[in-house]
């Protein structure tokens, strides 16, 4: 190898290393966490540890001596003995003393984890392909928040076109706010696989179950911000879909909601209102332009047999609820998106409504946001 | 040996191996059956270790540069599919198939036939599997615990192929089960108890009951998957009336006795290992037995501590951690008993002993995380983390492999005639010995420090243990090809072996010459029973 090409190979490695150096983290242990249960759990991994070392220094080191010392090289006869009653029980009923002595913290610990009543706070935690759903919920639906938390990091980034920033794959687009101090419970549950909500600083980790509910609950004693991952299996992105928690002080926490509970006043007002025809084409134009245009283009000739014209098409000339289906749901095998998590209601009932109507389609039907929701809901 | 056989050419029923490929096709003899399980076996081996190399070539580096994440996620189901069906299982038959009849005197398994088609199953079985690879929407990609409703509603096509391969590779479990269990029982040379045969004949005639009791568990529920995917059933949908953790509870109802299934006769091994090498007799023959026994016993009531985090009721969770701890006491008496099988020996270190000293050391260590993993409230943490990966990995690689990889050494002069090279031999342990742990032993790490397992990609503070984690698996991986030359040149020549082979062995199959004859026992007289096991 010449000179030049073995200086190129040295920056190369120097360059490799330092570009992990730079974030190096020789952590080898478990957090302690944030709250008493996560330290409770941390002290349990402690002295289950301890034990495995102290069993695993005699074990080994009677393994150690035994092939230092009893080795044919060093001229030693074979001992005759196979066995000895005495030595086996005792080997038995020490184990046995050990275990028992264990269970005892786990069993306490893990009836403290399952007590999950006397929260103050109520928040559903719904599992996505791929992304976490949050509702803070409230006996009244006005005042119901309810956000999607997604990856934030850039495909660039992954794909290393771009340099990898320091909270890589772990940072969201909103995260999940919950006061310090407060017993907060959380419902997880999925939508479409298992996932598993994961938050390894307050030692939660829930299975998200499709069809059931799961509680989980803690007190978070610092303000800061937690991150974790979906640890279930869930599909092509399950490395994608990160948990981000941010505790703050409780007063920082009533003016947040305050302001997403505003938002959602807004947004409820705007769906649960009754539209006229001319509200909900107007809206509707709005809305295919800027969503549904690029593909169904904007005389609704769409471009095909890609992206289907929508003009007297079998979808307009059917049943209003096919088609609000094929808008929710998407249409496997096509291009045709599920829109039902990325429009609102009212967004989405107008768009539905114009379609039927514009191009000279003219239908005359129409459908309420009311609607909308009443058929998601029922899904 | 040639004497052997000459003799048998007069005789119609009893004659040597035919010529060419169709000895191989259409053979009922125990000794060339274990031959093509145990090449079978090497070569899903090195299948599965190329999966495994992709998944480590990808994890050199945070970010995506080799593979896509939906490649990625079939390369994880796929490496662990291979391994535990193709190498792992099938490596233990072909060593019982070569060893159970020599070692209770027998001169070949019960049922030969039948021994003969589940071994045929298996390629068919696994060139199935394999083909979906190049199918249009890709290979099975739900990880190789396949939980539904991601197997099934969310499934590629592919997993229809997956649920057929699934029933071959279990008819032919059964199948040789049975003629694992007929053999002991009915064919044991005469004069030989049940508590005179070799451990590696007892933990296989536990294993094949464990595997008769489970594999139809696994046929249950893939065809409850089936019926799901083709048939109209909800029995893991929860829209239809059924429960996606019912699907859990069934699979690793067979799924925990599996893993026992692949570590007994690794047990086995190990106590005939051992005892020749430390030239002292198997200490605490009788709580071998018995701890086999309660492990097999144990197995079939703990599955649920795969599955603490799915929200079982607090009872439930007690009682699984609980007996979960109670696995602890019989594996611990058995590592005790190999510990002062060698106290007090005059012990030498061939490339065998390397292997199982190694074994008992590495499988302990597996033991130690795998009790940590018992207790619930911690398993909250480590759940789906490479905690776990680095717990199962030390107990299947360290723990099974190098027991067979030992188990090969050991009997690989009776097999061939020939030693094979002990400068090689050690010298494949040892780069195995150091890639192994420098591939397993950093995922504790990352897994503590709470990097999730089965993701294609990774945050940054996991970059360095990763990095290490791919380099060793490299070595291990690459080392494995010096394996493939040590045999070949075994089978090729060597050194001529004695009978005895081993100063220290003790056992039947000792008894008859090196290579053992194609026939071997077939009368039933003349059997020296004394300390038929080390």
């Amino acid at each position: 190898m010449d000179k030049a090409k073995r200086s190129r190979w040295l920056v190369a490695l120097s360059l490799l290393l330092s570009s992990s150096a730079l974030y190096a983290d020789w952590t080898v242990n478990m957090r302690k966490g944030v709250t008493e249960i996560s330290e409770k759990v941390y002290d349990l991994h402690m002295i289950i540890f301890g034990v495995c070392v102290v069993i695993g220094i005699l074990v080994f080191g009677a393994m150690i001596v035994s092939m230092l010392m009893h080795r044919k090289s060093l001229g030693v006869e074979p001992a005759t003995f196979h066995e000895n009653h005495k030595l086996e029980f005792i080997w038995t009923i020490i184990p046995i003393v050990i275990l028992l002595v264990m269970a005892v913290p786990a069993t306490q610990t893990l009836n403290a984890m399952y007590d999950a009543g006397n929260a103050e706070i109520d928040i559903e935690v719904r599992g996505y392909q791929w992304k976490w759903q949050y509702t803070y919920l409230n006996d009244d639906p006005t005042q119901e928040v309810k956000f999607m938390s997604s990856l934030l990091t850039p495909q660039d980034e992954i794909y290393n076109k771009a340099a990898k920033r320091e909270h890589y794959l772990l940072d969201v687009d909103n995260e999940l706010v919950i006061p310090v101090d407060t017993r907060v419970r959380f419902l997880v549950t999925a939508e479409d696989v298992i996932h598993s909500w994961w938050v390894p600083d307050f030692a939660i980790k829930r299975d998200a179950i499709p069809g059931f509910v799961h509680e989980a609950w803690t007190v978070a004693k610092k303000t800061g911000i937690y991150r974790g991952q979906c640890a279930e299996l869930c599909g092509k992105d399950h490395g994608f879909m990160p948990v981000v928690v941010r505790v703050v002080e409780k007063d920082e926490y009533n003016t947040w909601l305050a302001e997403k509970q505003a938002e959602a006043a807004a947004v409820y007002e705007i769906v649960g209102k009754e539209w006229t025809q001319d509200e909900l084409m107007a809206e509707g134009e709005a809305v295919y332009n800027r969503v549904c245009a690029a593909c169904h283009q904007a005389n609704g000739q769409g471009l095909p047999p890609a992206f289907p014209s929508l003009v007297g098409s079998p979808l307009i000339t059917g049943p209003i609820e096919g088609h609000l289906d094929i808008v929710l749901n998407g249409k496997a095998g096509t291009a045709m998106q599920a829109f039902g998590a990325q429009l609102n209601a009212a967004e989405i009932a107008a768009v539905v409504t114009y379609e039927r109507n514009a191009w000279g389609n003219n239908r005359g039907d129409s459908i309420q946001p009311r609607e909308v929701n009443e058929m998601m809901a029922g899904q | 040996m040639s004497a052997v056989i000459e003799e048998h050419h007069h005789d119609d029923h009893h004659h040597g191996p035919a010529k060419g490929i169709m000895r191989w096709v259409l053979t009922t003899n125990h000794k060339d059956i274990g031959t093509l399980y145990l090449w079978f076996s090497f070569a899903m081996f090195l299948l599965g270790g190329t999966f495994a190399l992709v998944i480590r070539a990808e994890l050199f580096q945070p970010g995506l540069q080799i593979v896509h994440p939906e490649f990625f996620n079939q390369m994880t189901t796929m490496h662990g599919l291979v391994m535990v069906f193709g190498a792992v299982m099938p490596a233990f038959v072909g060593l019982a198939n070569w060893l159970i009849p020599m070692q209770i005197g027998a001169p070949d398994m019960a049922l030969p036939r039948m021994n003969n088609y589940s071994f045929w199953i298996l390629p068919f079985a696994f060139g199935m599997l394999a083909l979906t690879l190049f199918s249009e929407a890709g290979a099975p990609n739900f990880g190789w615990t396949f939980y539904a409703p991601l197997s099934t509603e969310y499934a590629p096509p592919s997993v229809t192929y997956f649920i057929f391969a699934v029933h071959l590779m279990g008819i032919s479990s059964i199948m040789g089960s049975i003629n694992v269990i007929v053999t002991i029982l009915n064919m044991r040379t005469p004069g030989m108890t049940l508590m005179q045969m070799p451990l590696f004949v007892w933990t296989w005639l536990i294993t094949a009951y464990l595997l008769i009791a489970v594999m139809p568990v696994l046929a249950g529920v893939v065809t409850m998957m089936l019926m799901d995917i083709h048939f109209g059933t909800a029995f893991f949908s929860a829209g239809g009336g059924g429960d996606p953790v019912l699907f859990q509870h069934v699979f690793w109802f067979f799924g925990h006795p599996e893993v026992y299934i692949m570590i007994l006769p690794a047990f086995g091994v190990v106590s005939a290992i051992i005892p020749t090498f430390a030239r002292k007799k198997l200490f605490g023959y009788a709580s071998m037995v018995y701890a086999s026994a309660s492990i097999a016993f144990l197995s079939f009531i703990v599955w649920a501590h795969h599955m603490f985090t799915v929200g079982m009721p607090l009872s439930g969770e007690l009682y699984f951690m609980y007996a979960t701890m109670l696995i602890a006491v019989p594996t611990g008496v058995k590592v005790f008993n190999w510990v002062a099988t060698m106290w007090q020996g005059a012990m030498t270190f061939e490339t065998p002993m390397l292997f199982a000293i190694a074994f008992v050391i590495l499988f302990t260590i597996g033991g130690f995380s795998g009790l940590m993993l018992a207790i619930a409230p911690a398993d909250f943490q480590y759940h789906d983390t490479y905690f776990v990966v680095a717990h199962f990995h030390y107990v299947l690689v360290p723990g099974s492999v190098f027991s067979i990889m030992a188990a090969v050494y050991y009997w690989i002069p009776k097999w061939t005639g020939n030693m094979y090279d002990e400068t090689l031999g050690k010298t494949h342990f040892w780069l195995s010995f150091v890639g192994i742990n420098i591939t397993f032993f950093p995922q504790h790490f990352i897994g503590l420090a709470g990097m999730p397992r089965r993701i294609p990609d990774y945050a940054l503070q996991f970059a360095d243990y990763n990095m290490i984690s791919s380099i060793g698996a490299f070595i291990f991986g690459f080392s494995q090809l010096l394996f493939l030359f040590i045999v070949i040149k075994t089978i090729r020549g060597g050194k001529p072996a004695t009978a005895q082979v081993w100063d220290g062995a003790h056992g039947l199959e000792w008894t008859v010459p090196s290579p053992a004859p194609y026939h071997t026992f077939t009368t039933p007289e003349g059997v020296n029973l004394k300390e038929a096991h080390g």
